[in-house]
């Protein structure tokens, strides 16, 4: 689960660690109030969407001006024009796609005086199965395009679970982002502080970028994004009150509520499988036969057939075969509808789809189902 | 032979909480600890069935009473809890199979889990995936053509778990009863390129046993998670060709399509 900048940063400084004094608003009149309650004589509005890249992004919108999603304000009166122009409508982004994501939210900030951009992130490394920072002096670019260019520039290193945080993981990064005197300890709190907010909250990642050295030598956090591990959700209220569902594509939104999986796609042939690996083949199947997968919702005007795909295991395939003459009959079915049946009970699943009389077309194996659904919506 | 459990295999379930000690359920005698558990019965495997904000310390539990194989089936478990799992089972005399994982078969043998133990046959073919589903695919084309397996093991889809597909590969390389071998892996993650490295380096120290493998994702959007943490793409390392040329280039056949798994182990084998 990702959130936005602007609650990332009140989770840092809950932390106590450093972030400038800002104000979030919902609408344009609010902006100038929320940046006259901050120092000034700069100020900072960003756009808050779930995606990287803003202060390259464009706006699609002749009316949202040529400027990107961070823009650097020199009055209370430009900020307020300045998130004006950004709210309601449509920032693209590297990480956004062509479609653009909406701004509702604006984040305003004072404005900090930068010598240094550093990069600092934490995430779950599977190949260690720990903990793993990662350190760079060029912060402010896509580590990305780090990586790619000067990997020698990046500094990673893992925590052991057992004995968790210790000060040298601190003073480690300190040395690796070329910091001095003063700043070792304030990046040595930093750092114990970052992790402690991590583990506590069950984070899969957690970006600062860039980590920056003020002119007055002080380290500040200037950027935040944080993804949380879903499955941790239960134990953290907090965190999942963030949620911000008008980020998400509406129909995943609405699977999510019933527990359900739901990935959605741009193509014409509706799929239900179990389990991820057999859905992802599918969708590879599908695809190798020559049409395109899209997701199992009835009312998706782009899906001209369904293709049910079971392997039961645990879940048995004449309860599959029941719910789908039930949805059936429920909701009609105007396009051609494949049904696979393989494992637990396939014998009585197969029966109760033959003597259904509905319109249903019975498929032997996987590559025989994929065959049948893109003839039958192919022709 | 076959891997992991046999004839001899003798499970406990740990499948409800504390506190129903000295009952029964389904005639089977049912003990409040798995500590007791094991010294009554002798057991040296476990499977695991408790929701997600339990499961860690059952696992943790098992390992204490170091039971031999556990094998953790919930899925859902948070990604920190299975790091000090992970952490836990560093110098333990347990090895731990999943989480969210379809479990462990040798068929005629012994069953943990939830796999559909009708689409198997006893016979040669090691089985090893991510995919619980993908499994009961190369299970049933294994035993449609004749071969059958030796044994099939789902490691499961979560980030961090107990074993993966190199420590299987591993035990069916040292198997006598397993002649060739199906590895399924998915997008996401370095494990299929590190098996398939694994794989090229023993067969230059003259250990090989023919092997077919399958990536599913090849046409997974970018970035997307695919119902589990298992399978995200993240800037090109991890994704379907990637790992497709790593087998390629260690001597597996890779099947184009998951219904060719049977197809493609038969053409591993010179057949």
């Amino acid at each position: 689960m990702n959130i936005h900048e602007y609650q990332a940063k009140a989770l840092l400084r809950q932390y106590g660690v450093p972030v400038s004094d800002g104000r979030v608003v919902l609408k344009a009149e609010e902006a100038k109030t929320a940046a006259g309650e901050l120092d000034g004589p700069l100020w900072v509005v960003k756009a808050q969407i779930h995606a990287g890249g803003r202060g390259k992004g464009h706006f699609k919108e002749p009316e949202a001006g040529e400027k990107g999603g961070v823009r650097l304000a020199r009055s209370v009166e430009e900020a307020e024009q300045f998130a004006r122009q950004m709210l309601g409508r449509t920032l693209v982004t590297i990480q956004t796609g062509p479609a653009g994501k909406q701004v509702n939210r604006i984040y305003i900030e004072d404005g900090s005086d930068i010598e240094r951009e550093l990069y600092l992130a934490m995430l779950i490394d599977r190949q260690s199965s720990r903990v793993s920072f990662v350190a760079s002096t060029e912060g402010g670019m896509s580590i990305e395009d780090v990586a790619h260019d000067t990997p020698e520039k990046i500094v990673s290193f893992t925590v052991d679970p057992a004995s968790g945080y210790s000060d040298f993981h601190g003073r480690r990064v300190a040395f690796a982002l070329g910091l001095q005197g003063n700043q070792v300890k304030q990046c040595v709190a930093l750092v114990k502080n970052l992790y402690r907010l991590f583990i506590e909250k069950d984070m899969d990642m957690l970006e600062i970028n860039p980590l920056v050295v003020m002119t007055n030598g002080n380290l500040k956090c200037l950027d935040a994004k944080m993804a949380f591990d879903g499955n941790a959700m239960y134990r953290h209220a907090d965190i999942a009150a963030l949620r911000d569902e008008s980020e998400e594509d509406p129909k995943e939104l609405a699977a999510s509520k019933f527990d359900l999986n739901y990935i959605a796609l741009d193509g014409e042939i509706g799929c239900m499988v179990n389990g991820a690996g057999l859905a992802m083949a599918t969708m590879d199947i599908i695809k190798l036969y020559g049409a395109e997968p899209a997701n199992f919702i009835t009312s998706d005007p782009n899906v001209k057939g369904i293709l049910v795909n079971i392997f039961g295991g645990i879940m048995r395939c004449d309860i599959i075969a029941e719910g789908v003459l039930v949805a059936v009959k429920e909701v009609g079915l105007q396009v051609p509808l494949v049904v696979r049946l393989e494992g637990t009970n396939v014998e009585l699943g197969k029966k109760i789809i033959n003597e259904s009389g509905l319109n249903v077309i019975a498929a032997d194996n996987l590559s025989d189902a994929a065959q049948k659904i893109v003839k039958a919506v192919k022709g | 032979m076959a891997v992991l459990v046999n004839e001899n295999t003798k499970v406990i379930c740990q499948g409800f909480p504390g506190g129903k000690g000295g009952t029964t359920h389904l005639n089977l005698p049912v003990y409040d600890s798995v500590h007791e558990a094991r010294e009554r019965t002798g057991a040296n495997a476990s499977v695991i069935y408790v929701p997600p904000p339990f499961a860690a310390d059952s696992i943790l539990e098992a390992i204490d009473a170091e039971i031999e194989l556990i094998v953790c089936i919930t899925e859902g478990i948070p990604v920190l809890d299975m790091m000090k799992v992970k952490r836990a089972l560093l110098n333990s005399k347990s090895r731990l199979i999943g989480p969210n994982c379809p479990g462990v078969m040798t068929p005629d043998a012994c069953k943990i889990g939830i796999m559909p133990g009708s689409i198997f046959k006893r016979g040669k073919v090691g089985v090893v995936s991510r995919s619980g589903t993908l499994t009961y695919e190369a299970v049933k084309q294994t035993t449609d053509i004749g071969l059958g397996q030796s044994s099939a093991v789902g490691i499961g889809g979560d980030p961090i778990k107990g074993t993966e597909h190199i420590d299987v590969l591993e035990m069916f390389l040292a198997d006598p009863e397993t002649e060739s071998i199906i590895m399924i892996g998915e997008i996401g993650g370095a494990a299929e390129e590190d098996a398939a490295q694994f794989l090229a380096d023993e067969k230059k120290r003259g250990r090989w046993k023919p092997t077919a493998g399958f990536i599913a994702g090849r046409t997974a959007p970018p970035g997307r998670r695919m119902g589990h943490a298992g399978a995200i793409v993240a800037g090109g390392k991890g994704d379907a060709q990637s790992k497709i040329e790593a087998m390629l280039s260690a001597g597996i056949v890779v099947a184009d399509s998951p219904a060719t798994l049977g197809e493609a182990v038969l053409k591993a084998m010179g057949k």
